[in-house]
């Protein structure tokens, strides 16, 4: 393999040599600076509701990330280049308005192996789903829908490595493999060797004529925790209970989308359908109202198991070059738990009750670079607390805008 | 896993059997003139139709899937496929395709380019820093794209090389004795001022001669506002038009509003094989545009 690639190389070099001109003219020392760009987004939040109060039984779960007034929301410094003949880096650097940084993505991916595998290594976003390898200026909406943001937070970032296979087949058929550090929720920061986490995910796609496309996708998730804790857990005497949870996290999902064009052409009109689904079964030993020793039953250790669930069904319509308009219906549901006998007079094992949100935006697109958004959703996520929010947000693309993913 | 691998190693051994070429054209005019030098040779894909504006194409899951078993892309290159093609390359898992290798064609190398930017600021609009990419409406720019290609197939396919450098030089012969007829169809053409509704027609204006006296686009990539379009057809009544042109994927509503009331006829060119009924291969490509534009003329 080597060998082929060196002469490749060299033949690409001879090639460029006798009929390129243009990359002679091109290659003076800033032509090896890897592709830079920056995503300048903001966004304006009129929530009715605190932000940070968690989901209806979704307590040990991460809360849906919104904020209130002005806030500067995710500026995003990307890098990439190839490395070598070999290997692509990238890397992404992320904001926060709070005046921190954090590295979002930061992978060398392959370029040439052979055989339709593809191999990544570092921090990259999951395969796993539709929307886990999509940056949040691509998103749709403002927001993730609520699935994600209570079973992944937002987005399942992973430290580890990830391997692809594309099989040489006319329809689009792909499986793939992860492994990593899983110390991302639902994995809890775990000092240990080997791995984690695994992820398991296969998509198949393909088109319906020049006018339709689609891909579906079957992903499977497992990791451990080890004394997560949460806090502020409603429980069963009407206080609330700071409670730890050791144990297995087994989520499976399932995720499709649809794409429309009058003709293919996606520059005049689409409609864009995409639904997701995932389930997660937690299994291990919940301690209650730990750090409180002098209370009644603080600090007893029992079985705890649970199936959470959750689903979203959006689509999007672009109906002129620069308008497009989207709706979107969020569900969960957050099971009946097992509970062991010492702990089944302390933790509330069914709320019997389905978080939900309808959601609609509309944005307005000078170029492909900048997006300027309203949404309006009614959110019934939390119990006897609907909220009706406003955002108002604006994403604007500086320099190398990449490619975008299907 | 030992199963999958089995599976894996069976499915290559099958797609290697495989004799034609695999070739991975990025618009149909490419896949046209792949036709035409490699005949029953090459497989041929077709990754856009005509009716869809290139520069926007997803990078949908069968481009991916084509792209796997490519052993030649064909494609206009100059940042055309900018915002499709690198994640289908890179997900494609080929490096037989990627760029700098063997299999990685780009048309635009082979000609000069026209309209290549003094300055680079989006504040432009959609600008090319290797220059303007539709480089298909000049039929002189096949000549040597067609040249290099065939060089190409012959590079990738040592073994038919007397196939292919017979197929060129009949293509060449043919190419060349129709461009002198479409030369002399289109020579009421010259010095004609037409309106174009994108900057997509330097290459066309500088063969045929045609003059262009406005963009109904503000900046290229743009759609235009009625407040603009409004401003071009003043201008027109200052400096008039014999028609305004667009290609068959561009939408319709900019052209008909100027054409309804600058008094002119709007005038659809195919752009690319397929665009019109009637352009069905590269030279009825050619015919139709031809015939078209005198039409408008009419």
């Amino acid at each position: 393999m080597f060998s082929k690639i060196c002469s490749g190389t060299a033949m690409a070099v001879l090639l460029s040599h006798s009929f390129n001109t243009n990359a002679a003219e091109a290659a003076s020392a800033n032509a090896f600076n890897p592709a830079l760009s920056f995503i300048l987004a903001g966004t304006y939040g009129n929530l009715q509701r605190d932000p940070t109060l968690p989901v209806t039984g979704f307590a040990m779960n991460p809360v849906p990330g919104h904020e209130q007034g002005f806030n500067l929301g995710e500026s995003e410094l990307g890098i990439s280049a190839n490395v070598d003949p070999q290997f692509r880096g990238v890397a992404t650097i992320s904001l926060q308005s709070s005046g921190t940084a954090s590295v979002e993505n930061a992978f060398v991916q392959t370029t040439a192996l052979e055989d339709g595998l593809n191999l990544k290594f570092g921090r990259y976003f999951s395969g796993l789903g539709y929307l886990n390898e999509q940056h949040s200026h691509t998103w749709d909406f403002v927001d993730q829908p609520l699935v994600y943001s209570v079973l992944w937070g937002d987005q399942l970032k992973e430290d580890g490595m990830q391997l692809k296979w594309l099989a040489p087949t006319d329809m689009f058929v792909e499986i793939g493999g992860e492994i990593g550090k899983g110390s991302n929720f639902p994995g809890t920061n775990t000092a240990k060797n080997g791995s984690g986490a695994g992820v398991l995910f296969a998509h198949i796609g393909d088109d319906i004529g020049i006018e339709q496309s689609w891909r579906v996708g079957l992903s499977l998730h497992h990791t451990k925790q080890t004394n997560a804790p949460s806090t502020d857990v409603p429980d069963l005497h009407g206080t609330t209970a700071n409670n730890s949870f050791t144990g297995t996290s087994s989520t499976g999902g399932l995720d499709f989308v649809w794409k429309y064009s009058p003709n293919g052409n996606f520059r005049e009109r689409y409609l864009k359908v995409q639904g997701e689904y995932f389930r997660r079964k937690l299994n291990g030993q919940l301690t209650y109202d730990v750090g409180t020793p002098t209370a009644a039953g603080a600090n007893i250790t029992d079985g705890y198991t649970v199936t959470q669930s959750g689903w979203y069904l959006q689509s999007v319509y672009q109906f002129t070059p620069n308008w497009r308009t989207g709706l979107r219906y969020d569900r969960l549901d957050s099971g009946t738990a097992a509970v062991g006998a010492s702990n089944a007079g302390n933790i509330i094992a069914n709320y019997a009750y389905n978080p939900s949100r309808l959601t609609w935006m509309a944005d307005y697109n000078t170029s492909e670079f900048a997006r300027i958004r309203l949404q309006l959703a009614h959110d019934n996520s939390r119990q006897g607390l609907p909220d009706n929010q406003i955002f108002v947000q604006y994403i604007m693309a500086l320099g190398a805008h990449g490619a975008h993913q299907y | 896993m030992q199963k999958i691998f089995v599976t894996f190693l069976l499915l290559l051994l099958s797609s290697n059997v495989h004799a034609a070429l695999n070739v991975f054209a990025c618009e149909p005019e490419w896949a046209a003139l792949t036709q035409q030098l490699a005949g029953d040779k090459a497989s041929i894909y077709t990754a856009t139709a005509a009716l869809q504006d290139p520069h926007q194409i997803q990078a949908r899951p069968s481009l991916i899937a084509k792209a796997r078993s490519a052993q030649l892309l064909v494609c206009t290159g100059a940042e055309l496929e900018v915002g499709w093609m690198p994640v289908v390359l890179q997900e494609s898992a080929n490096s037989r395709i990627q760029p700098g290798s063997a299999g990685h064609f780009e048309a635009a190398k082979y000609v000069t380019m026209l309209e290549v930017p003094t300055r680079l600021d989006r504040a432009d609009g959609d600008v090319h820093a290797a220059g303007n990419p539709h480089i298909q409406t000049d039929a002189r720019n096949f000549l040597p794209i067609a040249d290099a290609l065939s060089k190409k197939l012959i590079e990738l396919d040592p073994a038919n090389t007397a196939f292919y450098q017979q197929r060129f030089t009949a293509f060449n012969q043919q190419w060349r004795a129709a461009i002198a007829k479409w030369e002399q169809q289109a020579a009421p053409l010259k010095g004609v001022q037409i309106v174009v509704q994108h900057k997509g027609f330097p290459y066309l204006n500088d063969w045929l001669g045609l003059k262009e006296v406005a963009e109904l686009e503000p900046k290229p990539g743009m759609e235009p506002s009625a407040a603009y379009l409004g401003k071009v057809l003043n201008e027109l009544q200052q400096h008039p038009a014999r028609m305004v042109l667009r290609a068959a994927y561009q939408n319709e509503r900019p052209s008909e509003w100027i054409a309804e009331r600058a008094h002119i006829p709007a005038v659809i060119v195919p752009y690319t094989v397929g665009g019109t009924a009637q352009a069905t291969d590269l030279f009825a490509l050619f015919d139709d545009t031809i015939a078209r534009l005198l039409a408008g003329l009419k």
